[in-house]
């Protein structure tokens, strides 16, 4: 169970964007992600939290060795993906697989179910009979909750969480051990989230996969992670054991993420207090000096400004980015 | 009398497939200051009944039924009679704001344009009344800011300029499309605590759409359920937090994660999918969904009451826990 499958170390991806007019513009560098490093392990679930651009999908991709990074490795069963030639990593690819945000967006309109969920499968294995690419696209219909009596039905005929697992299931149709789920239910109704959540726990335990899970609401991924990382502006805040993160968390921002989640009950939610946090996201073109965090924290003291805080780690295996983590109590109060 | 009064609302639309019914004899009014939340799943009429409310439905769609805002039926008017209260005193603010903002303009020029149409505003006027609004939702530097355009505001930038524009004629009535939830969470939360700040200043009544009812709590007074294009409870936010009586409404309640059940709780999902309004069932819309379904459900369910101003569509007494 304790088996580690996937590092990820100091990790950087870095765009150049151009920025101006027509007339007058410049390079600049985004840093998307910026020395994220952590490590998985089979049949673990890892969530990863933070708000729109901090990094968070670039990192997905970044891990699954989708785009190239600018610095840092990533070791997925011991090998460094970098150092794969092409084929090489086309083979470890049947491992890894990704989910993504929109369902509808993800699943081209014009293949039936059985072709989208065979695809995986035509690719990696060209002679394989068309009885037993049948057979195998049922199995995983049944498997994600899908009637197998629609598999010649085409994605618009199905609702978003219908949509959603048709791409599970053909993430899963290749037996992988690691799949990256980016935002699978931020584009579903609260009603129907739960469904995909619950689904996603219930295969990861039926197969024993490594799941990463990405959202930008603490409240979601509480029910799947083994552990949280929350990100900020590329870099790595916090990564925490479930149960701590929400009890005591080690980060500012955390706290800020976890008070943000609003409450479905009228009471509390009328006399709940304001998140902490000030002002907008800074530019990620633009990052403040020293912890990335200090334009918005109430905690911040004149060392943040200066120097950035290295990931480090804490009791019970915690990692924070906080020069003020030992001095700050952050446990949240019961009543929100 | 009050602000807003629906009256027997349908609102269909002819498709290739045939007729959809996307709202069914929709009743509610709002008053002068309350804030109304409409709850429900993607499919659920909630944004057709008001698209239909400010004239704005697709060509293919058809309203009957009346919508009486201060008591003149707003569906029966034409454009241009609709114009004097669109805008000024009617505002609607959508979803996407990135969509529903025009790229090609600048945040002033969108601002001022309203202003000086409806109140008859001066440019100079109209200008420092848009950076007064600006500052009034929080946007960094509203002089500089105005002259920008939309794709230079962040997420939560762009939306509050929405709900400036919204809020930029003072309208007595602000019918919000899911504002927040395309939004990250800390952002959610500020453009709340916004809407609720200005419904206290300027006694503006607010119309909040939404699928999750986690965000309704803290900022509506009365909640109306709608499921397949009916409503299926309505009550004060109390009564249909603490005592929903539709199995419907449990469902939606339970479905909001929330960070105070134990870790290894189960989430509730409500099971099957948002009803094809192409093919509803008979009786009950919801039975085929429905924990609490029996063979009674195939009749057309009777409103039953839970309380002060608090009713439900359903077969089951309070009773049936």
């Amino acid at each position: 169970m304790n088996e580690r499958v996937l590092r990820v170390q100091d990790l950087s991806v870095h765009f150049e964007v151009r920025e101006g007019n027509l007339f007058r513009s410049r390079m600049h560098t985004l840093k998307a992600v910026n020395g994220v490093s952590f490590d998985l392990n089979a049949g673990e679930t890892l969530g990863i939290v933070g708000e729109s651009g901090c990094g968070k999908s670039t990192l997905a991709r970044a891990m699954l060795a989708l785009i190239k990074p600018n610095r840092g490795r990533v070791l997925w069963l011991g090998e460094d993906l970098g150092k794969l030639d092409e084929e090489e990593l086309r083979k470890k690819r049947q491992d890894l697989q990704i989910v993504f945000q929109d369902p509808l967006a993800a699943l081209n309109p014009r293949m039936t179910v059985r072709d989208i969920i065979a695809e995986p499968l035509w690719t990696f294995f060209p002679r394989i009979a068309r009885v037993q690419v049948d057979e195998r696209v049922s199995g995983m219909m049944k498997l994600v909750g899908l009637l197998p009596n629609q598999i010649n039905r085409y994605p618009h005929e199905f609702s978003g969480g219908q949509c959603q697992r048709i791409s599970i299931a053909r993430a899963l149709v290749l037996n992988p051990k690691l799949v990256v789920c980016d935002e699978p239910v931020s584009a579903l109704d609260v009603s129907i989230q739960a469904q995909i959540i619950n689904l996603l726990k219930d295969l990861q335990k039926k197969l024993n996969l490594s799941l990463v899970f990405i959202a930008h609401d603490l409240s979601v991924v509480k029910h799947i992670s083994d552990r949280v990382m929350v990100m900020y502006l590329g870099r790595a805040m916090e990564v925490s054991q479930r149960g701590n993160l929400y009890r005591r968390p080690l980060h500012p921002y955390t706290k800020a993420l976890i008070r943000a989640v609003p409450v479905p009950d009228p009471k509390l939610a009328r006399k709940l207090v304001d998140t902490g946090l000030t002002g907008d996201m800074p530019s990620p073109l633009d990052l403040p000096r020293g912890c990335v965090f200090h334009t918005r924290c109430p905690y911040a003291v004149k060392r943040c400004e200066l120097e950035v805080p290295p990931l480090r780690r804490m009791e019970n295996n915690d990692w924070v980015a906080c020069h003020r983590a030992e001095e700050l109590d952050l446990t949240i109060a019961k009543s929100g | 009398m009050p602000l807003l009064e629906l009256v027997n609302l349908d609102v269909g639309f002819d498709t290739p497939e045939g007729e959809v019914h996307a709202v069914n004899e929709l009743n509610f009014s709002i008053e002068a200051g309350e804030a109304l939340a409409i709850v429900g799943e993607s499919g659920a009429g909630k944004t057709q009944s008001m698209m239909a409310v400010m004239g704005l439905l697709a060509d293919n769609g058809h309203v009957s039924g009346q919508a009486l805002f201060n008591g003149n039926d707003l569906l029966s008017m034409g454009a241009g009679e609709l114009n004097q209260h669109r805008g000024s005193q009617i505002a609607m603010i959508f979803q996407d704001p990135m969509t529903s903002l025009n790229p090609y303009l600048s945040i002033e020029k969108q601002m001022i344009e309203v202003v000086m149409h409806h109140q008859g505003l001066d440019r100079a006027e109209a200008h420092a009344k848009a950076v007064e609004m600006l500052r009034a939702v929080r946007i960094p530097d509203p002089e500089r800011r105005i002259g920008q355009y939309p794709h230079e505001f962040s997420g939560g930038m762009r939306q509050r300029a929405m709900v400036a524009m919204g809020l930029l004629c003072e309208p007595d009535l602000l019918i919000a499309d899911e504002p927040t939830t395309a939004l990250d969470v800390t952002v959610q939360a500020q453009i709340g605590h916004l809407m609720s700040e200005l419904r206290q200043t300027s006694n503006t009544a607010i119309i909040l759409i939404t699928h999750d009812l986690g965000v309704v709590a803290g900022l509506c007074d009365r909640v109306l359920v709608m499921y397949a294009g009916e409503v299926v409870e309505w009550g004060s936010v109390e009564q249909i937090y603490y005592q929903p009586l539709h199995p419907y409404t449990r469902g939606l309640l339970e479905s909001v994660p929330r960070l105070d059940q134990p870790d290894d709780a189960v989430l509730h999902a409500i099971p099957g999918n948002p009803p094809n309004l192409l093919a509803l069932p008979d009786g009950c819309k919801f039975r085929d969904r429905c924990p609490k379904a029996h063979d009674a459900c195939r009749e057309e369910p009777p409103i039953r009451q839970g309380g002060e101003g608090h009713s439900y569509r359903c077969f089951l007494e309070r009773t049936d826990e």
